[in-house]
């Protein structure tokens, strides 16, 4: 029987965001929430790692109370446990506060684990950096990218592709692993079963003090980076926008950009409607 | 703060080194930096008979290059590195550190950053030297549609990784001269936790798309995985590949290899077809090379069509369909 504790976090649904201007951070209470596609094939990976050799499973999450939905979808799937850690101290922590702050809560709250399984990386900012740090902050061997595993004796045999390389790697629990969107392709959580979570009092909420973390050490104030400005990285360039009917539209397509459609194709094509 | 050594130090990434060229890339940047910072240019190699890579980087623009050449350093293993460059950052002290965003380097970046306690920042579109001599890296924030300036005030050295394909590699200069520092191996390496049992050249995965003169790329606004099979016969038609975002890979629509972006694939096509793509950052960094652009969204203010030759106002679905139709009755046969 394997310990495992499946890190996962909330990202927001739509990628146009709203945005605090004031403080250069993401009002994300306003934007609608899902668990991290990476996260997803993380938690499926653990419960693959369940079903064949027996395991307890903690999904642990760091970020806003409404982040306690991705922790209740893990339980739907089949995850034994949620711990939701939740600060306003906590916001804003860079990678290296974020992975301080969650090996922690871990240290307190499962320090007998075998195995942490994380995401490759988010789908908000795509750093990929909390996984390996977290490992770094808990002394244990990690592996990213990790795209198989096998479980034998408290070792670990794992594949991954890094940099056209396919690697076949060892390594002896307790350990990290990052799971990236090739593999472990995750169940989807019935409604119905949702509704049952939620009525599940599996989740524990742990805020900055109860991990005994003064506000110095977490949070926006405590990381190495400052965000100094934000902008849109749109480059505008002069263009020709068309409205109305589809069809309307086509027909004056071919008519001005044909030509360019054409020789890319290498073919040569009508660009007016009666053209001989 | 300690006080640094004016050096911008590269991690030299050598592995597959004639398909990865994001050291060089890093060096000719770092050369730029330098200027404003007054700083020397250093590479930084692990591993074993690493010269002919100490002469490369010299060639490229490394004034100095700090060595750990040993027979137990054969194999390229990131615990090991992560181990070598703690202790030669905390002997050195740099004043900033540039690793190339590689499967590898992504993971040793954040391991090394996360020892010596300082900050990094993922995946950086621009690096720049500001009036007060600090590194400000530009990097994709929240989702992409966002870039964010970052610094790293008070800790050092100043880490970023950057993707091979950011910054352009100076031309081999063999009249170069570089400092070569030869660092021994320290007597009491730690086992390797992380046993590497076997690793295996595999060729890369198609480049089909990389190639394709003409690209169909779609994205959520298809609709779903059903309507977004059209692009598959409009590519067909066109004598195109099919390229996909994120959110379509993550749903299912499409599988990883036809991910357009900065963590998948660059394109360069004559002609590029975006459907119902909004154009987050880190997937329009992978279409700077396309020569002109159709773009279809239902949103005229989304960066997609705002970076597009011609931005059709309407559904993405829709358009395709009718595509299909006329480009069918208008090739002449």
């Amino acid at each position: 029987m394997l310990k495992l504790i499946v890190c996962i976090k909330q990202v927001p649904m739509v990628s146009e965001l709203p945005w605090d201007s004031r403080t250069g951070t993401l009002k994300r209470e306003m934007a609608e929430g899902m668990m991290n596609p990476a996260c997803k094939h993380a938690l499926e990976a653990a419960l693959r790692i369940k079903r064949e050799y027996g395991g307890h499973i903690t999904a642990m999450t760091m970020g806003p109370p409404m982040a306690a939905e991705v922790l209740y979808e893990a339980l739907t799937l089949g995850a034994d446990r949620g711990v939701l850690l939740t600060d306003k101290q906590m916001a804003g922590a860079d990678t290296m506060i974020t992975s301080f702050t969650i090996a922690r809560a871990i240290e307190k709250e499962c320090p007998e684990f075998d195995l942490v399984i994380c995401g490759s990386q988010t789908a908000d900012s795509e750093t990929a950096q909390v996984g390996p740090q977290l490992a770094e902050e808990l002394n244990i061997p990690c592996a990213a990218y990790i795209e198989s595993l096998e479980c034998k004796d408290k070792c670990l045999r794992m594949t991954r592709l890094s940099d056209d390389f396919l690697e076949t790697l060892e390594m002896d629990l307790p350990g990290l692993v990052t799971i990236t969107t090739r593999q472990f392709r995750p169940r989807y959580a019935t409604l119905s079963g949702l509704e049952e979570a939620f009525q599940f009092s599996g989740i524990t909420t742990l805020n900055a003090a109860d991990l005994g973390l003064s506000p110095e050490q977490i949070g926006m104030k405590a990381s190495p980076t400052r965000i100094l400005d934000v902008f849109s990285s749109t480059a505008e360039k002069k263009n020709h926008v068309m409205t109305g009917a589809v069809k309307k539209i086509l027909e004056e397509v071919f008519e001005k950009f044909g030509d360019k459609i054409g020789s890319a194709m290498e073919k040569d094509l009508k660009t007016h409607e009666h053209s001989d | 703060m300690k006080k640094t050594a004016k050096e911008i130090w590269v991690f030299g990434d050598y592995r597959n080194y004639f398909r990865n060229r994001v050291t060089l890339q890093l060096l000719a940047k770092s050369v730029e930096l330098a200027k404003k910072t007054g700083s020397q240019v250093c590479a930084v190699i692990f591993g074993n008979g690493v010269q002919e890579y100490v002469n490369e980087y010299i060639a490229h623009g490394a004034e100095k290059v700090y060595v750990i050449d040993h027979d137990s350093l054969h194999e390229y293993h990131v615990e090991t590195y992560v181990v070598l460059m703690e202790m030669i950052v905390r002997k050195y002290q740099p004043e900033m550190l540039l690793v190339g965003a590689t499967c590898f380097g992504r993971e040793f970046a954040p391991r090394v950053a996360k020892r010596v306690h300082t900050g990094l920042t993922a995946d950086c579109v621009d690096l720049e030297i500001n009036g007060d001599g600090l590194l400000v890296q530009t990097a994709p924030a929240f989702g992409g549609n966002l870039l964010a300036k970052i610094i790293t005030p008070h800790h050092r050295p100043q880490m970023a990784t950057v993707r091979a394909g950011v910054f352009k590699e100076l031309p081999h200069d063999y009249h170069a001269s570089g400092k070569v520092i030869p660092i021994p191996v320290p007597k009491r390496l730690p086992e390797n936790r992380v046993r590497l049992i076997r690793s295996k050249h595999e060729p890369p995965r198609t480049n089909r798309i990389e190639d394709a003169k003409i690209v169909v790329c779609g994205g959520r606004g298809m609709g779903s995985k059903q309507k977004f099979k059209k692009l598959f016969a409009l590519a067909e038609l066109l004598g195109g590949e099919v390229g996909a975002t994120r959110p379509v890979v993550y749903s299912g629509w499409a599988d990883d290899d036809s991910l357009i972006g900065q963590a998948g694939r660059q394109i360069k096509p004559l002609l590029l077809l975006s459907f119902g793509i909004s154009g987050a950052i880190q997937h329009t960094a992978a279409l700077s090379d396309a020569k002109f652009i159709i773009a279809v969204n239902k949103n005229p203010e989304a960066p997609m069509m705002k970076m597009a030759d011609v931005a059709i106002v309407a559904d993405a679905n829709q358009v395709c369909s009718a595509l299909i139709r006329e480009i069918r009755e208008r090739i002449r046969s």
